[in-house]
């Protein structure tokens, strides 16, 4: 339970200012272009850590703003690439194995780069698949334990660290000087900017911003979120351990002291001052949490009359303002009082259609139930129920209040396992299989209570659904790779938006739309995974009449393409014209079945919802 | 090694490990009621031990005046809600408790030379001092954002944890202090000395866990916190306020954590920031309990407490590194017996 205005920090709305985010870095380029020829050497150091620090930054906001996980452990992967790098390009005596590294800052890069993959897959193995406070608290002990290997190792130098780190050569230039490396740092970071907001806008991106609030859902819908977490989490270590190279190379030396774990909780600083949610507040964090910091150490301890690291109170007590009174951080501030450029994105109507899985004959039976129980303790929820739903059906599955539909229907999709019995689909056994696994052999669902990404737009809601019929994930995305696939993706979800009524809402955030268009977008989203057999959870309540009549209608059309229907639901009327067959639950049992017409005469029926036949 | 330094370093361990149980319990215990991962949790160990130490010495300690700053907040915040729904008589309440006590406590430690007192008393005044700080803490920083995820309630955590250290480093400085023993006594049992105070330590871990046990098993208010800890919004329905119990919560967090401090400042040197590493250790202890289970971590805590005992004796240099890796086989294990996606809070 959040309410909206204290759990966005971690919003995965992006800055609507889309257009305007497409000129920035274009503007910034130029500007910083001159900035080392104008400015005195101090600011252009300044400008070096800014840039150095809105890297780690930026892997934060991935993480923490758009994923809904954070880590502590940013200076410790600072650390590896500096380190990686210090002692390959120091040491004189590298053992053989690893001498053809020595002497080459690209390779260390490269070297860094790894190891850092390895330690981040390692550490979010361990922690990933857990509730997300692990991760935090895994790489609170990283940060800590790497810390006290840096000062500890004497091939690290301890305490006193590694000197004389040569500078990165660039096509025969040196770069010395604090204005020449300025460039490298500031190239990395925007390329870093441009590929992460390319990520964002892509089938993989759209999978990690649903981590966020929408992980069942996204597992429904086939994606894997342990291994989209890993990925953010990945992607954020890179960052940081670039960052650390460059540092290492800006810095020519090495010690323990810049990556230790209060390094760490900075750059979460930096990450939710800027805002979170944006790539663009990682730039305004980092500069702001250092300018401030410069400004504080120099009169804080004047204050004190002390000296030791006062600003941290500060820090501290701004943090614990921003989180409650604008947890979106600076950013959505600055940017709102900009023109909303929110261009309505082109969908290319004419892209090819997605290839579709072949249906299952009319008539085949596709899910079948079999004495399926369920026991919560000594609640028998379920008992002993059967049923049964062929291609080119609709079934229902009614019954009062507390009946046992939704159990019913959680042992059906996969969600919940049976206590006994089985449930098969297409022939295989659901029970132990994952959501996600079930999603891929053509089984798609709605939720009763309806499970989508409120800041996101309809069409990009309704593409998660097209998630496992693409195959392009996250290197394609950030470099742009993947626009052939994305379009058709889009192309699709447009499709079925149109399919069911709402393409007048299709670029509106999902959040706006009445609760029953968000029902419909739900089943438009189940759509797109081009599913065999469709389970609906009550699907038409909140409908107004000609609503329900659209959506009737479309159920009809799915049915005769010999799509598989089971739905859930309360509103009698919609049943009865609608459904080929009815089964009635009451007390978690099957007290009938048959024809629409059949059950409404049913004594036990008329019993079980009028109390006893009149 | 021989039998008589492997006993000495157990019961170094088992003595560490007792405060480490206390800690990890009072971990549990906040997660269980706010859902807030309390990382400051260690500060308050650092708050007791050095403000009894600021006592000893006869000084003013600085952490009266962060009880003022923080009360004067608190009525700032509570103060006209106060006055309209319960009147005068409830605002004088507020201000009774958030500015005339800290004041008189002010007052009581210029005036009066405290520093003569037995350390029995000189602990009371701490705990005087210190605790009242949790709930305050509580209401200025987590109340506002009590609904929040857990996510952002671990931030704040963490930033509350920043501005903490920076104040005791401000209040007491970079030197560490130790406080004189509860007892210099020393007993040999077998082969085997055992300190007095190693025995005060044990002995004060296990009176305080057996009276948090009579606490939640006995008391409305212990049965409050254990509802709200199984279900919030059912608690709430109950008629329990969610915020009663944070700042219940939060107090007993605070009573652990300076009593802890007063317990170990005789053994070590307790510096400004010394109460992070502790509090960690605590949090290790809680993780092998999965944030959940009080016994589990207890003997987690014990454990942790033994391994950093004999860790320091065979690689002292790499003593923090041995007993942070404990938590990986802890998470290997969790990880592969979990199987459901579950939505974070």
């Amino acid at each position: 339970m959040s309410t909206p205005a204290s759990s966005s920090v971690v919003t995965s709305r992006r800055s609507g200012s889309a257009g305007l985010l497409r000129v920035l870095p274009w503007l910034m380029l130029g500007l910083l272009l001159l900035v080392p020829a104008t400015l005195s050497p101090f600011y252009v150091t300044l400008l070096n850590y800014i840039g150095l620090y809105a890297m780690v930054a930026l892997g934060l906001v991935l993480l923490t703003g758009v994923g809904g996980l954070t880590s502590f452990g940013q200076g410790a992967f600072v650390g590896l690439g500096a380190y990686t790098t210090a002692v390959l390009s120091t040491s004189e005596t590298l053992p053989g194995w690893i001498a053809w590294a020595g002497g080459s800052p690209w390779l260390a890069l490269v070297i860094g780069l790894v190891l850092t993959a390895i330690v981040a897959v390692v550490l979010g193995s361990l922690t990933l698949k857990l509730s997300g406070h692990y991760l935090p608290l895994g790489t609170i002990a990283w940060g800590i334990s790497l810390y006290f290997l840096f000062g500890t190792m004497e091939v690290l130098g301890g305490h006193t660290g590694l000197t004389g780190i040569p500078p990165i050569s660039l096509f025969g230039w040196e770069l010395n000087e604090g204005g020449e490396i300025f460039y490298l740092i500031w190239a990395f970071l925007l390329v870093a900017i441009l590929t992460t907001s390319n990520l964002l806008d892509s089938r993989e991106g759209r999978a990690i911003r649903a981590l966020k609030g929408g992980r069942v859902m996204a597992e429904s819908m086939g994606v894997d979120t342990s291994r989209s977490r890993m990925i953010i989490f990945v992607i954020a270590a890179l960052h940081a351990a670039a960052s650390g190279w460059l540092y290492a190379h800006m810095q020519r030396f090495v010690n323990p002291t810049p990556f230790g774990l209060h390094i760490g909780i900075e750059f979460l600083f930096m990450a939710v001052v800027g805002g979170a949610g944006h790539v663009w507040g990682a730039v305004i964090g980092a500069a702001v949490i250092t300018i401030l910091k410069q400004w504080l150490q120099d009169w804080l301890p004047v204050l004190f009359g002390a000296s030791g690291n006062f600003e941290v109170i500060v820090f501290g007590v701004m943090m614990v303002i921003i989180l409650q009174r604008a947890p979106n951080g600076l950013w959505p501030l600055l940017t709102h009082w900009w023109p909303d450029a929110n261009a309505k994105r082109k969908v290319d109507a004419g892209a090819a259609p997605l290839p579709r899985r072949e249906m299952p004959k009319s008539g085949e039976v596709l899910l079948s139930a079999i004495d399926v129980t369920r026991k919560f303790g000594g609640l028998v929820a379920n008992n002993k129920m059967n049923l049964s739903v062929a291609a080119g059906e609709i079934l229902a599955l009614i019954g009062p209040n507390g009946a046992g539909k939704s159990t019913m229907f959680n042992q059906v999709s996969g969600v919940d396992t049976p206590t006994s019995g089985e449930v098969l689909f297409r022939g295989q056994d659901v029970a132990g299989k994952t959501s996600r696994e079930v999603a891929r052999m053509g089984m798609s669902r709605t939720f009763q209570h309806v499970r989508l990404l409120a800041d996101m737009s309809v069409l990009e809601n309704v593409a998660i659904g097209t998630h496992m019929r693409g195959s392009k994930s996250v290197l394609p995305a950030a470099w742009r790779l993947d626009r052939a696939e994305e379009a058709r993706l889009l192309a699709e979800a447009a499709r079925q938006i149109e399919r069911v009524g709402l393409a007048e809402h299709m670029f509106d955030a999902a959040g706006s739309l009445a609760l029953g268009q968000q029902r419909i977008l739900e089943i438009a989203r189940a759509l797109c995974s081009d599913p065999c057999l469709l389970l609906l959870d009550e699907p038409a309540a909140g409908l107004r009449y000609r609503e329900k009549q659209i959506l009737g209608d479309l159920l009809k059309k799915l049915r005769g393409e010999g799509m598989a229907i089971l739905l859930v639901e309360h509103d009698m009327d919609f049943v009865m014209g609608l459904v080929d067959r009815v089964v009635v639950m009451e007390f978690g049992e099957k007290i009938a079945e048959g024809l629409p017409e059949e059950v409404q005469q049913n004594p036990a029926v008329l019993e079980a919802y009028l109390g006893g036949v009149a | 090694m021989d039998l008589e330094i492997a006993m000495l370093l157990g019961q170094d361990g088992i003595t560490n490990g007792a405060i480490y149980a206390l800690l990890a319990l009072a971990l549990v215990l906040v997660f269980a009621v706010t859902r807030v991962i309390f990382i400051p949790q260690g500060e308050f160990v650092a708050y007791g031990a050095l403000t009894l130490a600021m006592i000893e010495a006869g000084r003013l300690p600085g952490t009266v005046w962060l009880l003022l700053a923080a009360g004067v907040l608190v009525v700032a915040l509570d103060g006209l809600d106060a006055l309209r729904r319960g009147g005068v008589g409830r605002l004088v309440k507020v201000v009774g408790w958030n500015i005339v006590y800290p004041l008189a406590l002010v007052a009581l430690m210029r005036f009066v030379p405290t520093n003569t007192w037995p350390l029995a008393a000189k602990v009371a005044l701490t705990m005087a001092v210190v605790v009242p700080l949790g709930p305050m803490i509580y209401r200025v920083a987590y109340q506002p954002v009590a609904e929040a995820s857990v996510l952002i309630l671990l931030i704040v955590s963490v930033a509350v944890h920043v501005a903490m250290v920076g104040l005791a480093l401000l209040f007491f400085g970079a030197e560490g202090s130790r406080t004189s023993a509860f007892s210099d006594a020393s007993f040999t049992v077998g082969p085997m000395m055992v300190s007095g105070q190693s025995l005060w330590v044990i002995g004060t871990s296990a009176a305080l866990i057996v009276a948090l046990a009579l606490f939640f098993g006995r008391t409305i208010y212990g049965k409050a916190l254990r509802a709200t800890a199984i279900n919030r919004a059912g608690a709430r329905l109950m008629g329990i306020s969610p915020a009663l119990a944070g700042r219940l919560t939060f107090m007993l967090a605070a009573l652990i954590g300076a009593l802890s401090g007063v317990l170990i400042a005789p053994i070590a040197t307790i510096y400004y920031d010394t109460g992070f590493l502790i509090g960690l250790k605590g949090f290790v202890a809680a993780i092998i309990g999965g944030l959940a289970s009080y016994p589990i971590a207890a003997l987690g805590a014990i454990l942790v407490g033994v391994l950093e005992a004999f860790s320091s004796f065979w690689a002292s240099a790499y003593k923090e590194v041995i007993v942070f890796t404990l938590i990986i086989p802890v998470l290997v294990w969790r990880s592969l017996t979990s199987h459901h996606v579950e939505e974070d809070e």
